[in-house]
């Protein structure tokens, strides 16, 4: 069975994307989740995974090519139900028998000729055959050679490692057109020209792309807002305790906490986890988790989108998926890993994609709560401020706690207020007791 | 710093009598060096101002007086051996590879041989296959010698005071083509006599090169600064120690190396040279290292042949162009 594999949408209001790399090339093997494409968005540069296993049997986009969503950029045959897997080397192996077969035609024509030279009129045409015959087999001799090696000086090679280049995009100057310094060179100083331009232009396009989805949503999403200030204290001095003599890149950090805490309440309360689908947008963004039709769709699995500010500007809102079945310690891992690919590239289209919630967490240096903007078709966000600490009376006893700010927006077309409030409140309830996150 | 201009005979002859005047153990032997002055006038006037006890002249016979100048240095003299040319060290050569590069080791460092042999070397005086040769590479290969080639006036005045200061045998290469050449020479040597120099700053080949080829390459530079090719000149100086530190330097600024070399291109200087840059800097090449060298043929006697045998400007040229596209 074949499958399409177009291009994706990352975002309710995206409209196309560029294919800049196939990874991938006609016959290769792939499995669920493989990179086979990179891919330029408004979203910035993105691996693009496949989410079948199968054979691809045939790439209908070239790069470098803008394409509108849902165009078809390759066709996948199923693992399952393919026979074509071996289409290849079935190939491969007439080609081989071609060309031996014209060697012995050429053998063959050559002893002819041998003994026909008095003929010669009817053995120069014969001759002729020869020679094209031999003509072909050079020139695909040729052609295997030219694909086994690029030719580049040793300080063009050391560089190319060091600088993790690919030298086959190289155009050289030098003898049998192997790749010079200078050669080398030139083409940095074009790449870093280009790069500096497609650096401003991909962040012009994230601004529009963050423009138009925030509007979209503040003009057709009935938000609500509802915060409830959270005693961390418990939670806090767990982490001291799981933090001791562990190395900082070792140590988890309340977000993690969170993130497992907010998981553990959407299983209660799953209304929050999920999809507002609106007659207009296209099923492809939902990844199959929606049917058709308007209204409210659960989603099947709870991947938390998180907001990720980069550097430069914009921000970035890739999910960890299935946050529920991970440790702790897992989805610590996890946020290290897609805050560092946020900021250089290689985000996978899942990640961009399959969100059900949305947490932005403005941490230490930020405000006492945030009031997020839902990202749709998502139904709600939830905001954590940052860490505050209170006196408060309680037993008779002034005590010190740690508190922060949970601050939940919610599409009232969806929830409503009763349950947003019991929904933090059961997520406070789980920060009470850390050890069974 | 005063300078002065001399010719390189003149700076050689002025070292040779700094020695005499600031050391007592100094004396200068061989051929013809004393009534003469010197078979290329070297010694001119010494033998009047210092005697027959300082400037000695030796019968024809070139494995006796060297090896008499073994014996004097073994003996705590500071003898300056001359040997006429390159040519006639083959006959010397039992005593300078055999006696002096070997006693050091051989007696467990109980004796050293403070020996200093000056010999002229090169071709291009038309004097024919058996008086023109460049063997500075067979002595360069030998542990126990070290082996300087003064390539400017200015290492001709100051070298041989260096060679006489170190404790063990060092052999002295004159090239014949310099001795009436003038050029500046000041009261300081440039540098300790086991450094090699870059004569000329470069970022795009590295001209590697000693003796009597320095000019030459000195001259390709300069005619290549007009096609935009910056070329930068080595003057190894010394060929055993070579400084390979100062020429990999070079070679990794520019990473391309030529090296000219007036020996015959086998066996010679320049491919021990070559294997060094390949076992130490072949990942900073950007193109094969290229070498010029004499023409394999016994050196001719007729001018046009004799220099169509030697490395020559146009050569270095050439190759400079070629290195630059990688041929």
């Amino acid at each position: 069975m074949l499958e399409d594999i177009t291009m994706p949408s990352l975002g309710a209001d995206m409209t196309d994307g560029t294919l800049n790399e196939w990874l991938v090339k006609e016959g290769d093997k792939v499995d669920v989740g493989d990179i086979i494409a990179v891919l330029e968005t408004q979203k910035g540069a993105i691996d693009m995974e496949v989410y079948s296993a199968g054979t691809i049997t045939e790439i209908l986009v070239a790069p470098v090519a803008k394409v509108s969503v849902g165009t078809v950029l390759a066709r996948l045959a199923l693992t399952d139900t393919s026979s074509q897997a071996p289409l290849k080397k079935e190939r491969t192996e007439t080609l081989t028998t071609e060309l031996k077969t014209s060697d012995v035609t050429k053998e063959g024509i050559s002893q002819e000729v041998n003994t026909q030279d008095t003929h010669s009129q009817h053995d120069n045409s014969q001759e002729a055959g020869v020679n094209i015959l031999t003509a072909q087999v050079e020139s695909v001799q040729a052609e295997a050679m030219q694909t086994s090696r690029v030719l580049a000086s040793p300080i063009v090679r050391r560089l190319a490692k060091e600088q993790q280049l690919d030298l086959a995009g190289i155009k050289g100057s030098g003898p049998q057109g192997a790749i010079l310094l200078a050669d080398l060179n030139a083409f940095l100083a074009n790449d870093e020209h280009e790069n500096i331009s497609k650096t401003a232009s991909s962040e012009q396009n994230m601004r529009q792309a963050i423009a138009a989805a925030m509007a979209k949503s503040k003009q057709e999403i009935p938000h609500f807002y509802i915060s409830l200030a959270i005693d961390i204290s418990a939670a806090q001095q767990w982490l001291q305790r799981h933090n001791k003599n562990k190395s900082p890149d070792e140590r988890v950090l309340l977000l993690a906490l969170l993130l497992k805490a907010l998981a553990k309440s959407l299983l209660k309360y799953p209304q929050l986890n999920g999809f507002y689908q609106d007659a207009s947008l296209p099923s492809s963004v939902f990844q199959g988790d929606v049917s058709q039709g308007e209204g409210f769709k659960q989603a099947s699995a709870i991947h938390i989108g998180n907001v990720i500010s980069l550097r430069q500007g914009g921000l970035l809102v890739p999910a960890i998926h299935d946050v529920d079945k991970l440790s702790v310690q897992e989805i610590m891992e996890s946020l290290r890993d897609i805050t560092q690919r946020s900021r250089t590239g290689h985000l996978r289209t899942s990640e961009l994609t399959d969100a059900s919630i949305t947490v932005t967490n403005m941490g230490e240096r930020g405000a006492d709560s945030v009031f997020g903007v839902i990202y749709p078709p998502q139904v709600a966000i939830l905001g954590f401020g940052k860490n505050k600490k209170e006196l408060i009376l309680a037993n008779d006893k002034v005590t010190e706690v740690d508190k922060i700010t949970a601050c939940l927006s919610a599409d009232h077309r969806v929830i409503d207020g009763m349950i947003a409030a019991k929904f933090l409140n059961y997520l406070s309830k789980q920060l009470q007791q850390p050890e069974r996150l | 710093m005063t300078t002065q201009t001399l010719s390189y005979r003149e700076a050689l002859r002025a070292g040779i009598e700094q020695a005499l005047v600031d050391d007592e153990r100094v004396f200068l032997m061989g051929e013809d060096v004393g009534r003469y002055g010197g078979c290329y006038g070297v010694s001119k006037g010494l033998f009047e101002r210092y005697g027959d006890k300082r400037i000695i002249d030796t019968p024809i016979c070139e494995a006796g007086f060297v090896g008499v100048g073994v014996g004097a240095a073994l003996g705590g003299m500071r003898p300056i051996i001359e040997v006429m040319t390159v040519n006639f060290s083959l006959l010397a050569m039992d005593q300078i590879v055999n006696s002096a590069a070997t006693l050091r080791h051989m007696s467990g460092g109980q004796l050293n041989v403070p020996l200093v042999i000056r010999m002229a070397c090169g071709a291009g005086l038309q004097l024919a296959a058996q008086h023109s040769h460049s063997w500075e590479n067979f002595y360069a290969h030998i542990p126990g010698l070290k082996v300087l080639s003064p390539a400017t006036h200015n290492d001709a005045r100051h070298m041989l005071i260096q060679a006489l200061a170190d404790p063990d045998p060092v052999l002295i290469f004159e090239h014949v083509m310099l001795l009436n050449t003038n050029g500046e020479v000041s009261e300081q040597s440039d540098a300790a006599m086991e450094k090699a120099i870059v004569r000329k700053q470069g970022s795009d080949v590295s001209l590697l090169t000693y003796g009597g080829s320095l000019a030459k390459a000195m001259a390709a530079a300069e005619q290549l600064q007009a096609v935009n090719i910056s070329a930068e000149v080595v003057d190894l100086r010394c060929l055993r120690p070579l400084d390979t530190k100062t020429l990999l330097a070079s070679v990794k600024k520019t990473h391309r190396a030529i090296i000219i070399d007036e020996a015959w291109l086998t066996g010679s200087l320049a491919g021990e040279i070559s294997a060094i840059i390949m076992e130490q800097a072949f990942w900073q090449l950007d193109a094969p290292v290229k070498r010029i060298a004499t023409v394999e043929v016994p050196i001719p006697y007729p001018s046009h042949l004799e220099q169509a045998a030697l490395p020559q400007v146009e050569q270095i040229v050439a190759a400079a162009k070629d290195i630059m596209v990688a041929h």
